[in-house]
């Protein structure tokens, strides 16, 4: 396995990969096979891929202890970055489609709206981390303060959580929020029990 | 389903019809499932016939009405409505049906009679949805007497001159234009008149955020998001800028009267 996940190929698959949800979502709004309201599709689903996304990035670490496959390190960057890129998509979506980009609308909208403000929060604080995934960037900040900067990750899953959680409490739907707390829960609570004995 | 255009104040709405298509895809029916798409997918199973309606409660008649008899109760009319969903998007949809004033002539409301109670079918083997916790089943709504005595309420058999499709409330719903859709109960088995005001479904699953009026209301907003503005589903495409949401939803010279008085900031 990991002598397949260091093939040369191994990268420009997985960015084919991690593209093609956008690519299906830019193809049904060209094709207007996204519903009757594509807009809320659109925005919808640019945050399911932001959340899976950054679960995946939380995930790399554990199930490279567990399984053994340990260069599936060389993708956690990777996949950090595409969380990134698909959130900032994910906010766009929304500044524009739903707000009109009207700067007034949008000012309005994040103070009032705590779900808003809490995912734009959860956005913001993925900037410092994407700025610095740069290998230069890497070297200039150090091993270490490079591993505790990109820690917030840890906060931006929980902000995120709650983001998505007020989203569908509107709807009292916690179906699909659960899963999601669920694997969030594996995948922090294995950092915290490695910590403690270490 | 043969109908006339209605002569009721306010029932031709002079809005392009939203699509067919979109009308009967894009729903909330929660007994058919959560997703916007659910109702269309699952809801072949529920079976809107035979079908009866029970009016009971304070009033000097209280009868099961069969689906045949409700069809000929009074003379089918088509009106065009705007409807406004609470979660901030809009639809303009051609429905087929008659004022529900007609039905409470035939059943005599008492003078006890202040409110009316809505009851949905909640069958587990005709509804998937059923089995999630999401509300407390059946799904029931309320109006105040005279808002369900106004001729805009409208108590609905179909749309675009066919009979209801399942996922949009067969074979019997209510349409409420001046209120949020929800408001709107579907696939209705059981009508009550009561004395005191009935607490509906949302009310009870966050009564900070759906109050019992819930009329369309541009200045108040709902906890979590602006009722300012909505998107008209099916409005040129994905850039279209979002229009101002009309107060009552543009029903005010018709229905404004109802709530003369009221604090609308209080009764939401």
């Amino acid at each position: 396995m990991n002598k397949l996940l260091l093939h040369p190929l191994a990268k420009p698959v997985l960015w084919l990969a991690l593209s093609a949800p956008l690519a299906s979502l830019v193809w049904g709004a060209f094709q207007n096979t996204l519903g009757a309201n594509p807009a809320e599709a659109l925005i919808r689903a640019l945050g399911d891929w932001t959340l899976r996304l950054l679960v995946l990035t939380l995930a790399i670490t554990p199930v490279r202890h567990w399984t053994g496959w340990h260069a599936l390190a060389r993708f956690r960057r990777n996949v950090g970055v595409a969380a990134f890129l698909y959130a900032t998509l994910h906010w766009l979506a929304y500044a524009w489609l739903d707000q009109g980009l009207s700067l007034a609308a949008l000012w309005q909208d994040v103070v009032k709206r705590p779900f808003i403000l809490v995912g734009t929060l959860a956005w913001l604080m993925l900037l410092p981390l994407a700025a610095t995934s740069f290998n230069s960037a890497m070297k200039a900040l150090g091993g270490r303060a490079w591993q505790r900067l990109h820690q917030l990750s840890y906060a931006i899953i929980l902000l995120g959580l709650l983001h998505f959680f007020w989203m569908r409490a509107g709807k009292n739907d916690f179906a699909e929020v659960a899963v999601y707390a669920a694997l969030v829960a594996v995948l922090l609570g294995w950092r915290l029990k490695r910590q403690r004995s270490r | 389903l043969p109908a006339t255009r209605s002569a009721v104040a306010g029932a031709q709405v002079m809005d392009k019809p939203t699509a067919y298509g979109d009308v009967t895809s894009y729903n909330n029916f929660y007994e058919f499932g959560t997703d916007k798409a659910d109702p269309a997918r699952n809801a072949h199973t529920l079976k809107p016939r035979p079908w009866s309606v029970t009016v009971e409660g304070e009033c000097k008649r209280p009868q099961t009405f069969d689906l045949d008899a409700l069809l000929k109760l009074a003379p089918m009319e088509e009106r065009i409505y705007r409807m406004r969903c609470v979660e901030g998007w809009s639809m303009v949809i051609p429905w087929v049906g008659w004022s529900l004033a007609e039905l409470m002539k035939k059943v005599e409301p008492t003078g006890n009679a202040k409110y009316v109670q809505f009851f949905t079918l909640a069958d587990k083997a005709q509804m998937p949805g059923i089995r999630s916790s999401v509300l407390d089943w059946p799904y029931t709504e309320g109006l105040r007497l005279d808002e369900a005595l106004h001729p805009l309420t409208l108590l609905a058999f179909g749309l675009y001159g066919e009979v209801l499709p399942n996922q949009n409330g067969a074979p019997v719903r209510l349409v409420v234009p001046w209120k949020y859709g929800f408001k709107s109960a579907k696939s209705i088995v059981k009508i009550r008149l009561v004395e005191k005001q009935p607490v509906s479904s949302w009310e009870r699953a966050a009564a900070q955020e759906y109050g019992f009026f819930s009329n369309v209301n541009p200045a108040v907003d709902h906890p979590r998001w602006s009722q300012a503005s909505e998107r008209r589903i099916g409005e040129d495409g994905l850039f279209a800028k979002k229009r101002p949401t009309l107060m009552f939803n543009g029903y005010e010279p018709q229905v404004g009267q109802l709530y003369a008085g009221m604090d609308l900031k209080k009764f939401y």
